[in-house]
């Protein structure tokens, strides 16, 4: 019974954030805020990340691929797949729950229990859209640009490292990333993106408003928010997987 | 002034008066019009009369002085910046804190953050003041500084102001009207002349709790 209390609330919570807005402007102005927060401030970490796990799989992979009948390309055949088909929709997104969804949380969950969400409704603001819909607008627009700088810097990473341990040449990789290359594969990962940034903003922000008590229970919030998101980004991505994909 | 002990429901009462707990029964009238009963719109508009300080202020923690009171300006009037900024200087300079346009919350003393929510709460002209224990974490001497500014501002701009607080000091020095909650109820309610004098034991036994005022009581 719980679940569907949760989705119920879930569900009230999103209505009001999609709420008409007092002023678009301020509502502007509060998304470009949240890009350069949520998405400019994850920049480094999601390079530092996207670089090393390109890297690990084209070692990994070359590795594997010790048999004469496959031919070296594949390594930037799997490199690039694993990058574009998962390892930058769903294992960056899962990061940037953990990221984004905690500073979510911890910062909404914060203004409920120091009053500044009733000082919001007080003065006649929905402080479920002036707070939470930025945030899903800036996750929404800017994890897509984030997921296309890691599948860049995953493949740039494996390349580097692949050339530096001698375990691909430049030849093949450049071959193998560019062979049968389906353009869909990058829309595919980009519908994902956009429904894992929808959850990565808006699953914490729920616990964080509805946070009751003081600092302890913030903190609760903000791990339940990533834990929540986190298995709902594998939920989905399954889903969407077997939708977009099968 | 609503008064009454720790835990006597005093919080929930205010948070009911302004609408951000739901009552189970009631009304809350606010000039004729039942807040309860009315559309979001209607409520919205209601909201937009009223001011409200918070225990803890309630600042906006990624907002500077200047911004906290320019807020609700930006939020609900066509003021340009320059007009915004002019009234938020007004207000600041009102609750005599000039120079500190540019500090953030964390920042402030206790007396500081007060100040500058009773200058965010009167920057849209509200014709109500809810106050939720006003004094809580002050020293007298802010206390005092702070029960004056509510009783000046109340004069000054001829609004309704609902005060809650354990605090005697204020209720001699601000109150107007009196109203005792003892375990959820309205207990008792009079001037601050007839609460020094009730022979109401409960009220008594709050109003005399402190030694100050039991010498204050034999002494007259």
């Amino acid at each position: 019974m719980n679940i569907f209390f949760h989705f119920g609330q879930y569900y009230i919570l999103m209505k009001r954030a999609f709420g008409k807005p007092e002023k678009r402007a301020i509502y502007r102005q509060r998304i470009f805020e949240e890009m350069n927060s949520l998405g400019i401030g994850s920049l480094g970490i999601v390079a530092i990340i996207s670089v090393f796990m390109g890297a690990v799989i084209t070692i990994q992979t070359a590795f594997n691929f010790e048999s004469p009948l496959i031919p070296q390309y594949a390594v930037g055949v799997a490199v690039r797949d694993s990058m574009i088909l998962e390892f930058s929709p769903a294992i960056v997104s899962l990061i940037l729950a953990g990221k984004i969804g905690s500073s979510i949380a911890s910062e909404i969950g914060t203004m409920r229990v120091t009053e500044q969400i009733d000082a919001l409704e007080i003065m006649g603001i929905n402080s479920a859209g002036y707070l939470i819909l930025p945030k899903i607008i800036a996750s929404v627009l800017f994890n897509p640009i984030l997921i296309i700088f890691s599948m860049f810097l995953g493949i740039l990473g494996g390349y580097v490292f692949g050339l530096m341990a001698g375990v691909v040449t430049d030849f093949d990789y450049i071959l193998g990333i560019t062979y049968e290359f389906r353009p869909f594969n990058v829309i595919y990962a980009l519908i994902k993106t956009a429904v894992f940034a929808f959850l990565i903003a808006s699953v914490p922000a729920y616990h964080g408003y509805y946070t009751k008590g003081g600092a302890l229970e913030v903190g609760r919030s903000s791990t339940k928010g990533v834990v929540y998101t986190s298995v709902l980004i594998l939920t989905f991505d399954l889903i969407l997987t077997q939708v977009l994909l099968v | 002034m609503i008064i009454g002990e720790s835990g006597s429901g005093k919080t929930t009462l205010l948070k009911c008066m302004v609408g951000l707990n739901e009552v189970d029964s009631g009304e809350v009238l606010f000039n004729g019009r039942n807040f309860y009963e009315l559309d979001f719109k209607g409520k919205k508009e209601i909201r937009k009369e009223i001011g409200m300080l918070f225990q803890g202020g309630a600042l906006f923690d990624s907002k500077n002085v200047e911004e906290n009171v320019v807020f609700p300006l930006s939020m609900f009037t066509d003021m340009t910046e320059t007009e915004k900024r002019d009234r938020a200087n007004f207000c600041l300079q009102r609750v005599n804190l000039p120079n500190a346009n540019n500090l953030y919350p964390s920042e402030l003393s206790g007396g500081m953050k007060k100040r500058v929510a009773i200058a965010r709460a009167i920057a849209v002209q509200p014709k109500y003041l809810f106050c939720d224990e006003p004094n809580s974490g002050l020293d007298p001497k802010t206390s005092i500084v702070i029960d004056n500014l509510i009783k000046e501002i109340t004069d000054e701009y001829v609004i309704t102001t609902v005060v809650i607080t354990h605090d005697m000091n204020s209720v001699i020095e601000i109150g107007d009207n009196i109203m005792f909650i003892y375990k959820g109820d309205n207990w008792w309610q009079g001037s601050k002349q007839e609460i020094l004098k009730t022979d109401n034991q409960e009220v008594c036994d709050f109003v005399y709790a402190t030694k100050f005022m039991k010498d204050l009581k034999t002494k007259f």
